[in-house]
């Protein structure tokens, strides 16, 4: 009998809700662990990194990375794993665009390492001590990953194969992406593994879509009475359905929530944040100054709406007037 | 040009680029009108002809400046007097909330302009075009390209140990034994 093919699980600057989904395969996970050897996943079983070391290169049919790369160590693990890898994919919003995490990039490191560890209402720390890269505690040598300046997707530290997007990704979708793996069936690389449409595709409120839209105002869902079937836009609320890709079988407006985002943009969309800004604010009903900036003032924080998963990706990346650092934890 | 201004900034030889959209019935038509009349203004600017200032897409102003522009000009048909009746009216919502996103992203007001030039308003394409290299002078670079290379200068002494690593292992490997045959 063969070997069956290896199979990896590897997570960066994520909140677990990427393992959970792989967890949520329920029984569905006693196929896959029929058809694979998962060889390496520290969230649920005891690998370290000297077993990943220890293996032949290449000889990972797919590793599944989540999570953003913002410190020196998830840095060494993604160059680790895509050499070990024949197939290294980006699972997840995070790896994908940034995700959450990314959101970050509007910040400095210090400003960020000041409020976690000095400044955070629930933090007591009058000695204003950090982690410290490296430290002498009783006669040993400790040392610890540095923070990087700037929050990165997977495909900006190694080269990523395929996406399977989402936060988190559907196990649908993800046993989908796992069936083309072990099949072979497999589209050119850099594919994002979910359709290429938009959203409101598979909205079933899509037929309440007003062909001509016109914001008066703009409300937020955490203060509106929201009809479960009209669409969102319809009723003024946000919605990022135009400007994000389907396959989520449009979970949020389901639930009676609106899409946030998280699957990105379409391959025909370069920008997901630009884009649904273009879409949104070009169908105000005001035309003068003033008024329009009444109305837009109901979207209070543009960059965490438009790009709530996704700046470490967008064309800007990052706010452009940060410092960068050097690798030695320093500023450059 | 008076290039010593520019070492305030602290790039020598540095000269605001500024890609500027202009619609094909006012603005464009008013830069062309500048050119017949003779009147000398900054070369600094890039001129794009759009059929409608309402064609400009946010992709193409925030492309524009992650590709080293230092300022981007949008220029349109005065309110009212639109060809296809309403694109101007959405460039300006449009504007109007770019402007303050980008402003969350650190980038300074004046590097993104809206003005509403009409085909007879050669004049106007000179003094916005000057006063706009005259403000982008005055901020200096913005250099993103430039800026994106420096913010991943912290990834690169990790990926040189590494791939000298892998160069050392590659080196010393002996070669795989096999049970085949």
């Amino acid at each position: 009998m063969p070997a069956k093919p290896k199979i990896g699980f590897y997570w960066c600057a994520s909140c677990g809700g990427c393992e959970e989904a792989v967890v949520d395969f329920a029984e569905d996970i006693l196929g896959v662990v029929e058809a694979v050897d998962i060889v390496f996943w520290p969230c649920a079983m005891d690998f370290k990194k000297a077993d990943v070391e220890a293996m032949p290169d290449q000889s990972i049919l797919a590793t599944l990375v989540n999570g953003a790369i913002r410190s020196s160590e998830q840095e060494e693990m993604a160059h680790l794993l895509r050499r070990k890898s024949q197939y290294l994919i980006a699972y997840g919003a995070c790896a994908h665009l940034g995700g959450i995490p990314g959101l970050a990039n509007q910040f400095s490191r210090e400003h960020l390492l000041r409020f976690v560890f000095e400044e955070a209402p629930s933090v007591v720390n009058p000695n204003k001590v950090r982690p410290a890269l490296d430290a002498e505690v009783k006669g040993h040598h400790l040392t610890l990953p540095e923070l990087r300046h700037v929050v990165r997707t997977l495909d900006q530290v190694v080269a990523v194969d395929f996406y399977i997007p989402g936060c988190p990704p559907t196990p649908k979708i993800t046993q989908a992406a796992l069936k083309a793996l072990l099949g072979g069936n497999l589209p050119p690389r850099g594919t994002v593994l979910a359709p290429d449409i938009a959203l409101c595709e598979q909205c079933p409120r899509k037929a309440t879509k007003p062909a001509d839209l016109s914001f008066a105002e703009f409300r937020r869902t955490h203060v509106t009475h929201s009809d479960p079937e009209e669409c969102f836009l319809a009723q003024g609320i946000v919605c990022m359905g135009p400007a994000t890709r389907g396959g989520c079988e449009a979970a949020c407006t389901c639930g009676n929530m609106p899409c946030t985002g998280c699957f990105g943009p379409t391959s025909r969309v370069r920008d997901q944040g630009a884009k649904i800004l273009s879409s949104l604010c070009a169908n105000l009903a005001p035309k003068q100054g003033k008024e329009i900036a009444e109305v837009l003032a109901g979207i209070p924080d543009p960059v965490g709406t438009f790009y709530r998963y996704g700046l470490p990706k967008s064309l800007l990346r990052r706010r452009v007037d940060l410092p960068a650092g050097n690798g030695n934890g320093k500023e450059s | 040009m008076d290039r010593m201004s520019d070492e305030k900034s602290g790039a020598v030889g540095w000269e605001p680029r500024i890609a500027a959209f202009f619609c094909n019935w006012c603005t464009y038509t008013a830069a062309d009108l500048a050119g017949v009349s003779r009147l000398k203004y900054e070369p600094n600017i890039r001129v794009i002809r759009l059929m409608c200032s309402g064609r400009v897409d946010p992709q193409f102003i925030v492309e524009a400046f992650a590709r080293g522009a230092d300022g981007v000009l949008i220029g349109g048909c005065h309110p009212g007097d639109c060809h296809y009746v309403e694109g101007n009216y959405k460039t300006l919502r449009r504007f109007e909330m770019l402007k303050r996103m980008l402003s969350d992203l650190g980038i300074e007001e004046p590097r993104l302009r809206l003005e509403w030039i009409s085909a007879s308003e050669g004049e106007k394409v000179r003094t916005v075009v000057n006063d706009m290299v005259a403000r982008l002078r005055q901020l200096g670079p913005l250099d993103l390209p430039g800026r994106f290379k420096a913010w991943d200068q912290e990834m690169a002494d990790l990926a040189h140990e590494i791939q000298q690593q892998e160069a050392a292992a590659a080196a010393t490997a002996q070669p795989e034994v096999t049970h085949a045959s």
